[in-house]
């Protein structure tokens, strides 16, 4: 007997079968290489929020990560290194009722397109934006990336990178974002969720995705096997209210061990008026 | 316009925006009128000396006429924007001078490639560099045709009054969404701030870009066009059902990145070229005087034929047998039209608000001597300096 | 009942380390790829359907059978995917 409020769930080849672009299958990504999850968590978040994929456009920098919509049955926008959220400004102003989702990645989004990165954040357009962060230059071989740990090597930085990293999200926030939330690729039922929760806020969503790559920087730094780089990467992650219960409460050794370690969980969550309805709001004085 | 009714202009309403018939405005204000008549629906911009002008009267006028006027972080992410906004089926512009047109280049490079219609204007003034921001200068014009990387064709205007400012701006957008390019007009900054009397036109005839009859299975977003032109595939804006893959990659017909082949990347670059330059003659637009009996033709464009005009009437007078050969459309160059003028003439004498540009093209076509007059520095060439030269 | 996309697999063996049932091992045969793909383990599935989540390509789904059955979800909860 069918209880009223109970709903299908489809399975993992339903869900292939309808946001995939069956002819391009397989994906390019390298083995053990976690944008395939990726885009399985946003497919899912997608699914579960009942997205319209005709009114649904994503958009991508150039890198491994911005590979991802080429694989989706969706109207997609490829554009150039750095530069797709200034493609994402002009797409949601022009039409603000399609869904705009935004794949880039620590290099693309803030590196080169770190400007555009604290502005789309600072206007609140009511985009997601999936910010895959592997720790590297990926597709073009290893070189370092704003957001590789120090001493640790990329083809540019041979004797071990000199420079502090960049925590995405904690500048995520200060621009103005009202949704920033980070998580690991290897559990994924907390970014499936945490996705569908930034695609229901009405404003930027900024989730960034832990997925290091095994090919250029793994290999590299010693990780063998794709099951030490994320264990290695698991052990280091801790979630914010842990993290803030023992940096209020904790013992002076176990705030020391903070140092090392790095916060995932949903950071923010606020209201702000996304620039579309601010300026809906321009055009009525108008009419 | 686009918020409300898609793809379709209120002539009226911008007509009544715009306000008085007949205005005494400067070429700044001459390309706002000229896109909100045509249509545009969405600007992207970013300030810069001489052209913010344009960024202002459109923050002005977009919101009474329901566009999208936003100011971007810079020119990259101008562009960028204004790219987007083509892709969900809008008109487009945006507005720059000389370092920003150089930070454009790489998106316009993408519109090429993705066959984006958009509008770009330079008012341009003296460089390199920074140079100097306030004096006008015209020496953009190769940047206009070979400013971004690898092969592609640019269609470039360049208007010499501001009523033709007006006008070659709606002409602009119609050649955008007819070839579904980028198409640049270009002025100096002279023009962009110098006052003229123009007309608002009652009519204007606008063409849109040809979107797919078919249903999503049979539509081919690269492919043959089945409506219009052969070479300009038909244009499906995003949210319209077709999902459409776009990629600044090489790619096939069906869009999606195919970078190993050359045949793949030889049929897609010649294709974008031709579609353009198969209209070569159609798309030449030349104003002759007194070329009739001329010994000595003066081939200009933009500020520097104003002042070759005044040269030709004192040659003429001097009795020297000169003609005025202005090129109104600069980029696919009018080579055939060049050819036969320099069957017809002992000599060309080439004006130019730079060091040498178009000049090296006119040299390249014409069998005739071919002499370069050129003045940089922000003082618009005399005609009596283009007379030192014939 | 568990199936594998041979043709995808690239032999990460994250299902096999992830299952939280030991429902996975290596098989014997290679795939086109050179690698060997996971094979069900008899009756050991509880549906959990974390292989089909973990894994970066594709290659392994949950589907219902007798023994699990049609996964549902009431609308009114908060979206954990059961």
């Amino acid at each position: 007997m069918a209880d009223e409020n109970e709903v299908d769930v489809i399975d993992g080849k339903q869900l292939q079968d309808k946001y995939l672009r069956e002819e391009m299958m397989p994906h390019i990504f390298c083995n053990g290489c976690a944008l395939g999850n990726v885009l399985d968590y946003v497919l899912w978040a997608v699914e579960k929020e009942g997205l319209d994929m005709d009114k649904t456009v994503f958009l991508s920098g150039i890198g491994c990560s911005s590979r991802i919509p080429g694989y989706i049955n969706a109207d997609a926008l490829h554009t150039t290194h750095g530069r797709a959220l200034a493609f994402a400004t002009g797409v949601k102003m022009a039409n603000p009722d399609l869904n705009v989702i935004v794949f880039t990645g620590d290099g693309d989004c803030i590196g080169i397109g770190g400007n555009h990165f604290i502005h789309a954040l600072r206007r609140n357009l009511d985009i997601t934006v999936i910010a895959v962060n592997n720790y590297i230059y990926g597709m073009t071989g290893g070189q370092v990336a704003p957001t590789t740990p120090e001493g640790h090597i990329g083809t540019t930085a041979p004797y071990g990178n000199i420079e502090p990293p960049f925590d995405m999200c904690e500048m995520a926030k200060a621009a103005g974002a009202t949704y920033v939330a980070r998580w690991p690729v290897f559990r994924p039922h907390q970014p499936i969720n945490s996705i569908r929760e930034g695609i229901r806020n009405k404003g930027l969503s900024f989730i960034e995705m832990m997925s290091p790559c095994t090919t250029a920087y793994g290999r590299r730094n010693r990780f063998r096997k794709i099951e030490d780089l994320w264990a290695f990467y698991e052990d280091k992650t801790i979630l914010i209210e842990e993290y803030d219960k023992i940096d209020r409460f904790g013992t002076e050794e176990e705030k020391e061990e903070l140092d090392d370690k790095i916060k995932i969980g949903v950071f923010k969550r606020s209201t702000r008026k996304p620039l579309e309805e601010r300026y809906r709001d321009l055009l009525e004085e108008f009419k | 316009m686009f918020w409300d009714d898609k793809m379709t202009t209120d002539l009226e309403k911008v007509k009544e925006v715009l306000g008085p018939k007949k205005q005494f405005v400067h070429g700044d204000t001459a390309v706002c009128y000229g896109a909100l008549l045509a249509g545009c629906d969405f600007y992207g911009g970013y300030p810069i000396t001489p052209a913010s002008e344009i960024a202002e009267m459109i923050a002005s006028l977009m919101p009474k006429v329901g566009g999208v006027n936003i100011q971007m972080e810079d020119e990259i992410a101008s562009m960028a924007s204004i790219i987007g906004a083509s892709w969900t089926g809008a008109k487009v512009m945006t507005a720059t001078s000389g370092p920003g047109f150089s930070l454009m280049q790489e998106n316009i490079g993408f519109a090429y490639m993705s066959e984006t219609p958009a509008v770009v204007v330079n008012v341009q003034r003296s460089g390199p560099s920074t140079g100097q921001p306030t004096l006008g200068a015209e020496g953009d014009m190769m940047q206009a045709r070979y400013g971004s990387h690898g092969d592609y064709q640019s269609i470039t205007l360049s208007p010499n009054t501001i009523q033709e400012t007006l006008e070659f701006t709606i002409k602009a957008f119609n050649l955008a969404e007819e070839y579904r390019s980028p198409v640049f007009l270009m002025i100096s900054a002279d023009l962009g701030h110098m006052r003229e009397m123009i007309t608002i036109p009652d009519e204007v005839d606008l063409v849109y870009r040809k979107t797919p009859k078919v249903p999503p299975e049979e539509y081919v977003p690269f492919g043959k066009g089945k409506y219009g032109k052969e070479k300009v595939p038909e244009f499906a804006p995003f949210g319209t059902g077709y999902r459409t893959y776009v990629t600044g990659l090489t790619h096939n017909e069906f869009g999606f990145p195919a970078t190993d082949d050359q045949q793949d990347h030889d049929k897609l670059i010649r294709r974008q070229i031709e579609k353009i330059t198969d209209d070569r003659e159609k798309l030449t637009d030349i104003e002759e005087r007194m070329m009739d009996d001329a010994e000595i033709a003066l081939v200009s464009y933009g500020i520097a034929s104003r002042s070759a005009l005044g040269a030709l009437k004192i040659a003429r007078d001097q009795g020297k047998k000169v003609g005025y050969f202005r090129l109104k459309t600069i980029w696919p160059f009018p080579k055939k039209k060049i050819n036969e003028l320099s069957q017809k003439v002992d000599k060309i004498v080439v004006p130019e608000m730079n060091t040498g540009h178009v000049y090296h093209r006119v040299k390249e076509y014409a069998d005739c001597e071919v002499k370069l007059v050129s003045k940089i520095g922000g003082e618009i060439i005399s005609p009596k300096e283009i007379l030192e030269g014939v | 009942m568990i199936e594998v996309n041979e043709d995808y697999c690239k032999g990460c063996n994250l299902c096999i380390l992830y299952c939280p049932r030991d429902a996975l091992v290596e098989s014997e045969e290679l795939n086109k790829k050179g690698v060997h793909p996971p094979v069900e383990v008899e009756d050991r599935c509880n549906g959990c359907r974390l292989c089909e989540l973990i894994c970066p390509d594709f290659a392994i789904v949950v589907v219902e059978d007798d023994r699990l059955p049609k996964m549902k979800r009431t609308k009114k909860c908060s979206g954990m995917i059961k």
